[in-house]
């Protein structure tokens, strides 16, 4: 690694601690970032030559916040008239940055950075754009190539959900416990979203998404270092790293998907799947349950059984039923039957799903597990039409692939079976 | 004189490294430590994961089990070599050899060893 690709991780490293205090100071997105960027260009000619500084999240929150100033001074002389506001309140903050330097106050800042990412009023989709954007700082082709779109179009969507933001006001007042528990819940689940727009990643672009998991993973731990205490965010943090540690695994040469049960587990990340397993015995202590911390819990299930034949699909079964009570949901009760035909069998599994008919009617993955329990049942032909349903939603090749596997084998059996009535 | 060489870096920056750039930094790791081994001077080697999975236990007479590392630093001990050296001339030497393995900027803290008890499991 060279001296240049250090500083580039630290850079990036100290983005969200920097972009989040500059935010506070100016109080205006665009403003901040642009200070950072500024920041960023002078660390590039001056660390090398001065050394790295001690702490490199304080060194540019200062370089930033003085290039800003200088330039709104600069711009002030210009105008006739001064913004004022603006100034008065870069007095204040200067005054202040003394003693908020010492990385104590960086928490609220750092939740407010994300907390305005998840704005109710923007789409899940913008929401994860966003969040890459300022928080991650991704470039915008990177995060473009995410999300298959175009570069402009990206740009596009990133300035209307800024816009969006600005009009809708950042809560710039320190947030007292509950406002500040209410935002770590909506950050949590943002966190979350990005991680599944990298972890439900198949076909085209699968290597771009794949690395919105890593990015996901890093805003856990950074959360976490921020609240230590709360059980609910090592459990998100030991979600995600489970579910990551599979990645290795979860799809073959051809880039199809390999289901749980035929993975090769010894390619599963062991540090990583060691992680997820301390986190969730930390979060465990605390006895306060929570939806994160159950689904980590079924995940290091998965991630304990050496062999798919060694899950103990029992005790998954009644996390998820856990996990429905704390946040019911059809999703949730799909997945239960999963985990109830493995110990149960298929015959009590489908009398589970078939109530979820109604609402789960669009979902790709309701058809595909239906017609896995017909087909267990001998129900072909039940099972090859919900196989069709299931291809008819499917969200990707391998997707489609996969399911036209099972009515391979519908067909196979089938041919054997006419075969042995001659 | 047995020697700790404890490693402290930004946790921040090397949790940042893309599995290939933290590969490549083992694999270069894994050479000095052969030689190490080699000349019969390599006792156990550590990475520790990152301080966010640390619980700290603070001793009192009802002991008080805290969440995170024990210290808030801008670097963190990540990992720490116990090796033979004659002099400490010898561990200044071998902590430059694998400070060559990237080019992070953190340090290695040289403390002599006072007790050492390598038997138990893994030894």
């Amino acid at each position: 690694m060279t001296d240049l690709a250090w500083i580039d991780g630290a850079l990036a490293a100290a983005r969200p601690q920097a972009v989040a205090a500059l935010l506070r100071y100016f109080r205006d997105l665009d403003t901040a970032e642009e200070a950072f960027q500024d920041a960023c260009l002078r660390a590039l000619k001056a660390w090398p030559a001065n050394g790295p500084p001690r702490d490199p999240a304080a060194w540019l929150i200062m370089v930033g916040r003085n290039a800003a100033i200088d330039q709104v001074r600069r711009a002030s002389r210009q105008q006739p008239l001064p913004p004022e506001d603006l100034l008065s309140d870069l007095e204040d903050a200067e005054a202040a940055a003394a003693e908020r330097l010492d990385g104590s106050h960086y928490r609220d800042d750092v939740l407010r950075l994300l907390f305005i990412c998840c704005h109710p009023d923007l789409p899940a989709t913008q929401q994860i754009a966003l969040a890459l954007r300022i928080v991650s700082g991704l470039s915008v082709r990177r995060i473009a190539a995410a999300f298959l779109v175009g570069e402009a179009a990206m740009e596009q969507r990133i300035t209307r959900a800024k816009g969006r933001i600005a009009k809708a006001g950042v809560p710039f007042d320190a947030p007292g416990p509950v406002e500040r528990a209410e935002r770590l819940g909506a950050v949590a689940a943002m966190v979350y979203l990005v991680f599944n727009e990298g972890y439900s990643a198949t076909g085209e672009a699968v290597a771009e998404r794949a690395s919105l998991a890593d990015e996901a993973i890093r805003l856990a731990r950074l959360l976490l270092r921020l609240f230590p205490a709360e059980p609910e965010i090592m459990g998100l943090a030991a979600l995600l790293l489970l579910q990551h540690a599979r990645t290795p695994a979860r799809f073959d040469a051809a880039g199809e998907i390999v289901l749980l049960e035929e993975q090769d587990r010894s390619r599963w990340d062991r540090k990583a799947i060691a992680e997820g397993l301390a986190l969730l015995d930390k979060a465990l202590r605390h006895a306060r349950p929570g939806p994160y911390q159950v689904q980590a819990a079924i995940a290091a299930l998965h991630a304990r059984a050496g062999r798919a034949e060694d899950t103990d699909w029992r005790q998954i079964d009644l996390l998820y039923g856990t996990l429905e009570r704390l946040q019911p949901s059809p999703v949730v009760t799909l997945n239960r039957a999963v985990a109830v035909a493995k110990h149960r069998g298929p015959a009590e599994a489908l009398a589970l799903v078939e109530p979820l008919g109604g609402r789960l009617d669009g979902y790709f993955h309701f058809h595909g597990v239906r017609g896995a329990f017909l087909m267990q049942l001998g129900r072909a032909p039940e099972a090859r039409e919900a196989f069709g349903r299931a291809i008819a939603l499917a969200g990707s090749a391998a997707e489609a692939a996969h399911i036209r596997q099972h009515l391979d084998r519908l067909q196979a059996d089938s041919a054997e079976a006419i075969g042995a009535a001659r | 004189m047995l020697y700790a060489i404890l490693c402290y870096d930004n946790e921040d920056v090397v949790c940042s490294w893309t599995r290939e750039e933290d590969e490549a930094v083992m694999a270069k790791l894994a050479v000095v430590q052969d030689r190490l081994r080699q000349e019969g001077r390599l006792g156990p080697v550590a990475r520790l994961l990152p301080t966010t999975a640390a619980t700290t236990v603070r001793k009192g007479t009802e002991p008080l089990v805290l969440d995170g590392p024990f210290a808030e630093t801008k670097e963190q001990l990540l990992g720490f070599y116990i090796v033979e050296c004659e002099t400490l001339d010898d561990a200044v030497a071998t902590a430059k050899d694998l400070a060559k393995a990237s080019s992070s900027k953190g340090s290695y803290e040289l403390r002599p060893v006072g007790f050492y008890q390598p038997e138990g499991r893994g030894a």
